[in-house]
């Protein structure tokens, strides 16, 4: 870059014009990276950020030697500290890993072997890498200095344990250990903390910014999050469709974004949005009738878990829950995981019957109703589930699918009727009649959303229930289907359950919040009250641990560059 | 832990129960009259009614049927299952008698299958040469659709008649073992193999396996280390339930190259209605099978440290 006055010796990796294509038939390539310039130099942290489909994984599985047999690298050059490694066999690469790249996997549940403990993982990466040959005790040694050095106090216990031992977490951590036990000079890291909660997510990500800076390693992290790589890294790019669409230090790129790709991904990032999403069609008027449409009172589940032996082990996903939701408002439920909110969403609709407590909808009784009863309310309450490639049936096509439920309770009868019904839904989503006879499989994830909700809108409910609708989309999608969202209860009167772990996104769709950890509910009450000023500690936790929301309030300059910024993209 | 042992157990006596008294009912009680059964249908007319009452006094069946079952029930639990209709010997011995050979046969055969099935699975999985994989992997299909008697005719022919390498048939020495237990082992190994290349594809792409990948681990290592525990596990499950198969499939392959054991004398059993000797043989089955799965149970445990914590209730998990 400019800045670099001289450049001394060769950055630690070095990315020339890498273009990667996937087989996609005989002797047809599809291109996936195309044309890609990249340079990490020491104690720097570089992010990489882009959304799925971008690139951004195979650019990294090609700078590692990683890739799959079905992808190739068309052109460019990879190398590390100037030596070029482009084409290396799996011998010769095998040498290079861990020894001088470390990596950082995504998901920390699969990427540790099940069946081996700990300590032998991390020996396995000590013994790969040692220069010399040393004996056992010292790779010994070198584990737990390892499992020291990412973050794990205590270590000698983790070192004796089994992966499913560990929290999501400690895994991560482990993982850490394990690319650093080769010595790396720079860190690969691909979306290290998207499996983890966010309160997480911060003690991972300050760890390994501590230790650049104690070991003064290079790191490129690979995240689909702006406000994380807004939040750590010295330097961006923006990656879209194989291609790097901007580049640059953070505040360069916060000021002055060149690229429109960049200031949607800016737009489009809950924590950066200063307010609840106003409908399309105008200002939305408040709410005037505010009774409550859903009440739930002193709501307790318990699970038992298996294999209890004399006293048995107990699990209590909801403990004395309340929750009141009232008429044409979202009233958004906000935790991590294991907090219990999927619990008290699929309790609200009845999947899942509670110990103890009462659901009311309106002045009707949930809990205990007969199934025929439980399906007359059902036409009045929606869920909406998490993730959109699993919800709907692969084989049902998008008219199918949406015309379900009016079928189920006999509401549109003639099959004219019930098309004209079908594409009118389908408008309300806005997608269009073309999309009636396609599949789930030729669909996006943010249209398989969009056909989730029509199909949940079908029997023209009140209250929809929605759990973690939005999590499994991309920023950019998720943005259009929360501003759906605002406008279809503006123009339905809808009142939503809304559950979510993200509190960015709380901000943009709720009016009440109810923060929950560990089956409790640590606080309620109206957003702007609770994300202002929080009268929970985890509450402000939580808050803090929001990605993005370091560079909002770090000071008033910075937020009001992100306002300024804000305001020229409007 | 124990609780799971006593489950496990239970399970397994309950199957071997199970199979006693459902022939019971199938042989004793459902026939019009089981003493029918006891004689040479071809001498059936010239039995006197006089000896056919002795008969039925002397197994019993003059008693009401819950009687004879209790009875016949514990005898059983001693070992007793009664005496062979057409040697006058007592069932027990005279299965004790083949059970070796027949044991043997079925034991090689697992671990032969095993070997191969782990073998096609390790070299399609570490190859690097695509048509050496589509090779390998075509083998469990053709290995399962060639019927035994075909292949255990054809070894015959190559190895016995033509080479010479082998004796073509008797139970004498390792040598006789060797046709037989390949024979049989190959029908067998099919399914194995099929299942563990499907394995070891799946576990090769886990993401434990780009971790290793990124440690700086070559290929063969990968595969030693990593993939070969995790993918290996479902076999044993497999090779399990394979185990009954073998005894009960035994029957061509001893027919074919004249050995002596369980399945042909179950087949001499059956076309004599030699009725106390088929439940025993049955009740005999059940029992290793349920035996053979009880075992694979708890080995299961001591490979899979997840399935160990789920069983050691109350140790202190790490949240």
């Amino acid at each position: 870059m400019t800045d670099v006055p001289e450049r001394e010796e060769d950055p630690l990796l070095r990315i020339a014009g890498l273009a990667i294509d996937y087989r996609t038939g005989r002797r047809r390539w599809t291109p996936a990276v195309r044309g890609v310039d990249l340079h990490v130099d020491p104690g720097e942290f570089v992010s990489l950020v882009g959304e799925s489909g971008s690139g951004k994984s195979t650019l990294v599985q090609g700078a590692l030697g990683l890739l799959p047999p079905s992808a190739r690298i068309r052109a460019g050059s990879i190398a590390y500290s100037g030596v070029d490694v482009t084409g290396w066999s799996d011998q010769r690469m095998a040498r290079v890993r861990g020894n001088y790249v470390g990596f950082i996997p995504q998901d920390p549940n699969t990427s540790l072997n099940p069946v081996k403990k700990i300590g032998q993982q991390v020996i396995e990466s000590v013994r790969f890498n040692a220069p010399d040959a040393r004996n056992a005790a010292q790779h010994r040694e070198a584990a737990l200095e390892s499992l020291r050095t990412a973050g794990l106090k205590d270590a000698e216990r983790v070192f004796h344990q089994y992966p499913h031992e560990l929290s999501g977490g400690m895994k991560q951590r482990a993982l850490i250990a394990i690319a650093l036990a080769g010595r790396p000079r720079i860190v690969v890291a691909d979306e290290p903390t998207s499996a983890l909660d966010v309160t997480v997510q911060k003690v991972i990500l300050d760890h390994l910014m501590r230790l650049r800076e104690e070991l003064g390693i290079g790191i490129l992290l690979i995240t689909h999050d702006l406000g994380v790589a807004l939040d750590r890294s010295d330097r961006i790019l923006v990656m879209q469709d194989g291609r790097i669409v901007e580049e640059g230090p953070v505040r360069q790129v916060l000021e002055n974004t060149t690229h429109d790709y960049t200031r949607r991904l800016l737009d489009a990032a809950p924590a950066r949005q200063a307010g609840r999403l106003e409908p399309t069609s105008g200002p939305r008027a408040r709410p005037t009738d505010t009774s409550p449409v859903l009440r739930a009172r002193a709501l307790t589940r318990t699970y038992q878990l298996r294999g209890g032996r004399g006293r048995r082990r107990q699990l209590r996903a909801l403990d004395g829950v309340d929750l009141v939701v009232r008429k044409g408002t979202t009233h958004a439920i906000v935790g991590e995981s294991g907090a219990g909110k999927s619990t008290l969403a699929s309790i609200l609709v009845q999947f899942t019957a509670a110990d103890s407590g009462t659901v009311h909808i309106g002045d009707r009784e949930l809990t205990g109703l007969g199934r025929r009863e439980l399906r007359e309310i059902r036409r009045d309450l929606q869920f909406v589930f998490q993730n959109p490639f699993t919800s709907l049936d692969p084989r049902f096509t998008v008219g199918k699918l949406v015309a379900e439920p009016l079928q189920a309770f006999k509401l549109a009868t003639g099959k004219q009727e019930r098309t004209a019904r079908v594409v009118e839904l389908l408008g309300a989503v806005a997608l269009d009649e073309s999309h009636l006879h396609r599949l789930p499989a030729e669909l996006s994830g943010g249209q398989r959303q969009r056909v989730a909700i029509a199909r949940a809108l079908a029997p023209n409910p009140g209250i929809l229930v929605l759990d973690e609708a939005v999590s499994a989309l991309d920023v950019s999608v998720q943005a259009q289907i929360l501003q759906l969202l605002v406008d279809l209860q503006a123009e339905l009167g809808l009142s939503y359950v809304f559950v979510t772990h993200d509190l960015g996104v709380v901000r943009l769709i709720a009016d009440d919040v109810t923060v929950m950890k560990g089956g409790v509910v640590v606080e309620t009450g109206p957003v702007e009250q609770v994300l202002r000023s929080p009268r929970h500690e985890y509450t402000r936790e939580l808050l803090e641990a929001v990605p993005g929301a370091g560079i909002n309030g770090a000071g008033t300059s910075g937020g009001e560059r992100v306002g300024a910024a804000i305001a020229h993209q409007a | 832990m124990l609780r799971y042992l006593a489950l496990k157990a239970g399970r397994a006596l309950f199957v071997v129960w199970a199979a006693f008294t459902l022939t019971f009912v199938l042989l004793f009680v459902l026939p019009a009259n089981p003493v029918d059964l006891l004689f040479d249908p071809a001498e059936l007319n010239t039995v006197t009614p006089e000896v056919r009452a002795q008969v039925a006094e002397s197994y019993g069946f003059n008693k009401p049927v819950v009687l004879q079952y209790l009875a016949r029930l514990g005898h059983a639990l001693t070992g007793d299952f009664g005496n062979s209709v057409q040697s006058g010997r007592s069932v027990t011995a005279t299965i004790l008698d083949v059970l070796p050979s027949t044991l043997v046969l079925a034991s090689g055969a697992l671990v032969l299958a095993l070997l191969v099935a782990f073998a096609i699975a390790l070299v399609a999985t570490s190859t690097r040469r695509p048509w050496v994989r589509n090779l390998v992997e075509a083998l469990p299909s053709g290995a399962v659709s060639v019927p035994v008697f075909l292949s255990g005719i054809l070894m015959l022919q190559i190895f016995s008649f033509q080479l010479g390498w082998f004796p073509a048939f008797g139970d004498r020495g390792v040598k006789s073992l060797v046709l037989p237990v390949i024979t049989l082992a190959i029908p067998v190994a099919g399914p194995i193999a099929q299942l563990l290349v499907r394995s070891f594809a799946t576990e090769f792409r886990s993401g434990y396996v780009t971790t290793s990948w990124a440690k700086g681990a070559t290929r063969s290592g990968i595969i030693v280390r990593d993939v070969f525990r995790n993918a290996g596990l479902p076999a044993l499950t497999i090779a399990g339930i394979t185990f009954g198969n073998l005894i009960a499939g035994s029957v061509i392959t001893e027919t074919v190259f004249a050995r002596q054991g369980i399945g042909r004398m179950t087949q001499a059993a059956i076309n004599t209605l030699d009725v106390p000797l088929v439940q025993g043989v049955v009740v005999l089955v059940a029992a290793s099978f349920a035996l053979i799965n009880l075992i694979v149970d708890l080995i299961y445990p001591l490979l899979d440290p997840r399935l160990r914590a789920a069983l050691a209730v109350g140790s202190p998990r790490a949240a």
